[in-house]
């Protein structure tokens, strides 16, 4: 699709950042995708995974036993840097803002979910516009569908694991139903695309329709 | 200019007549959740643009009373994350005795679950009858169900369990008298616990207090207003007093942070200590 020649550093993607979103399912896709990245993988990945309330971080401890970035379950206001994912706290909405720190919230649930992946991506797509993208993974709510067409709107590019390959596939289709994935691609695809797409240069995504 | 960039300036203007025509400044709030409550806000009330919304809010102070609402909002439970409280017994109580008075200072308390909680663990250790909690939030609202004490069913038989969890001494059901659908707390817990306004982005200090207990409130603000609020609990603590925040707040990158030491880490406890 590009040509290695134009293929600069990955710190030129055009991307600030990879949110990605699951339910049930999601997190064996999620160990898929993160599982293929490489150590220099560098746009950060926000993390939204339905948790019980008591789940106490072994999200975050499960998750980097499958990946070689750092997993970080974060603190309010703690800056996001590259190369590091951030997983939303069980019972807390995960937010971005602008100045590039997470934020979190205990406001209440939202399509039944805390953390909700909506809420994730609707506040990535505010801060940060055209420059993320967004991935909703297997699972059974329609959360993060709304979202995704936030992120799409913003000119984000989206992405949903083709329901054929999820354990529970509504949660994906929920958001192609809603004409808010521009690809379909199962977990193994969706890693590949990733490290592509990182290492894409910017004015390549401007070619494409993108607006930075 | 792209929608989202408008959306902002409307945003700014709409909190920008708020602080004018009602003198509550959230322009030091965290503005990613700000920006999540106002677009909710606007879709429940049926405005098309946050735009439309500031004429009404100028002049209808009800609307504005509605829109308060959903700043204020905060979700919260009698003995959330047990294992706060849990601590609190363990290792801020056997200080805390060491005082012939114990003032407790609980800013954000909203709709007073965890004010409640607080009595409940200072009846047990022996500590309630010469202890003063004064409960502080900027909602009137939310105070005055604070004050009120009357919690849904289900309310009460999460915080049965969360007051197991936390180590609780006795029975919960000790502590609320039961109706059909609703129970009120018990007014020996309110005795000693005195409600009251206070607004952490504009108030001063609350003098000589040995804990200030403050969870899942700086979350909401931007890291100045976050440093305010910190260096007022910092004022108003005695030395050796004790600071709790909420499990995923933190006084690492804060102007306070060289004033206190960890007493536990992953309760958020901390000790004021000399710098």
């Amino acid at each position: 699709m590009k040509t290695r020649e134009t293929r600069p550093p990955a710190s030129a993607s055009g991307y600030r950042a990879v949110a990605v979103g699951g339910s049930a399912g999601g997190f064996e896709a999620l160990e898929a995708i993160v599982g293929a990245l490489p150590m220099d993988f560098k746009p950060p990945i926000l993390a939204v995974q339905h948790l019980h309330p008591s789940d106490n971080g072994s999200f975050a401890r499960h998750l980097a036993r499958s990946t070689r970035l750092p997993v970080i379950e974060p603190c309010d206001k703690e800056w996001i840097d590259p190369g590091r994912i951030y997983v939303a706290p069980a019972n807390y909405h995960m937010l971005v803002e602008r100045s590039g720190a997470i934020a979190l919230s205990v406001d209440g649930k939202v399509n039944w979910s805390r953390p909700s992946i909506d809420v994730l991506f609707k506040s990535a797509a505010r801060a940060w516009g055209g420059s993320v993208i967004a991935i909703i993974l297997s699972g059974a709510s329609r959360d993060g569908a709304e979202g995704m067409r936030a992120v799409k709107g913003a000119g984000g590019l989206t992405m949903a694991q083709d329901p054929a390959s999820a354990q529970v596939p509504f949660m994906p289709r929920a958001a192609i139903e809603l004409g808010a994935a521009d690809e379909v691609l199962c977990p193994e695809a969706i890693g590949r695309r990733l490290i592509e797409l990182a290492g894409e240069p910017r004015q390549l995504k401007d070619n494409r329709g993108g607006n930075i | 200019m792209k929608d989202l960039d408008i959306e902002r300036i409307e945003i700014d203007l709409l909190l920008e007549a708020i602080l004018r025509r009602y003198g509550y400044d959230f322009r030091s709030y965290a503005r990613a959740s700000i920006d999540r409550r106002v677009m909710q806000f606007m879709s429940d009330s049926g405005h098309a643009s946050v735009s439309d919304m500031i004429p009404r809010l100028l002049r209808d102070s009800e609307f504005f009373s509605e829109l308060a609402r959903y700043f204020s909002i905060s979700v919260t439970e009698m003995f959330r994350d047990p294992c706060v409280y849990r601590a609190i017994r363990e290792k801020v109580v056997p200080m805390l005795k060491t005082w012939p008075h114990v003032k407790v200072w609980h800013a954000g308390c909203a709709t007073g679950e965890e004010a409640y909680s607080l009595a409940i663990v200072l009846k047990e250790e022996g500590l309630y009858d010469r202890a003063t909690i004064y409960a502080t939030d900027f909602n009137d609202e939310s105070l005055d169900r604070a004050r009120a004490g009357i919690y849904d069913v289900e309310h009460i038989k999460k915080a049965t369990r969360n007051y197991q969890e936390s180590g609780g001494r006795g029975s919960f059901a000790e502590y609320y008298h039961a109706g059909y659908e609703a129970a009120i707390m018990d007014d020996s817990l309110k005795a000693r616990v005195t409600f009251a306004n206070h607004n952490l982005a504009a108030d001063e200090v609350f003098g000589e207090m040995h804990l200030v207990f403050c969870r899942n409130v700086l979350i909401y603000f931007n890291r100045e207003l976050q440093n305010r609020a910190l260096e007022l609990f910092t004022d108003s603590l005695v030395h050796g007093g004790f600071l709790c925040l909420g499990a995923k707040e933190t006084l690492q990158f804060t102007s306070v942070s060289d004033r206190y030491a960890h007493v536990d880490e992953s309760a958020k406890i901390y000790k004021k200590v000399v710098p």
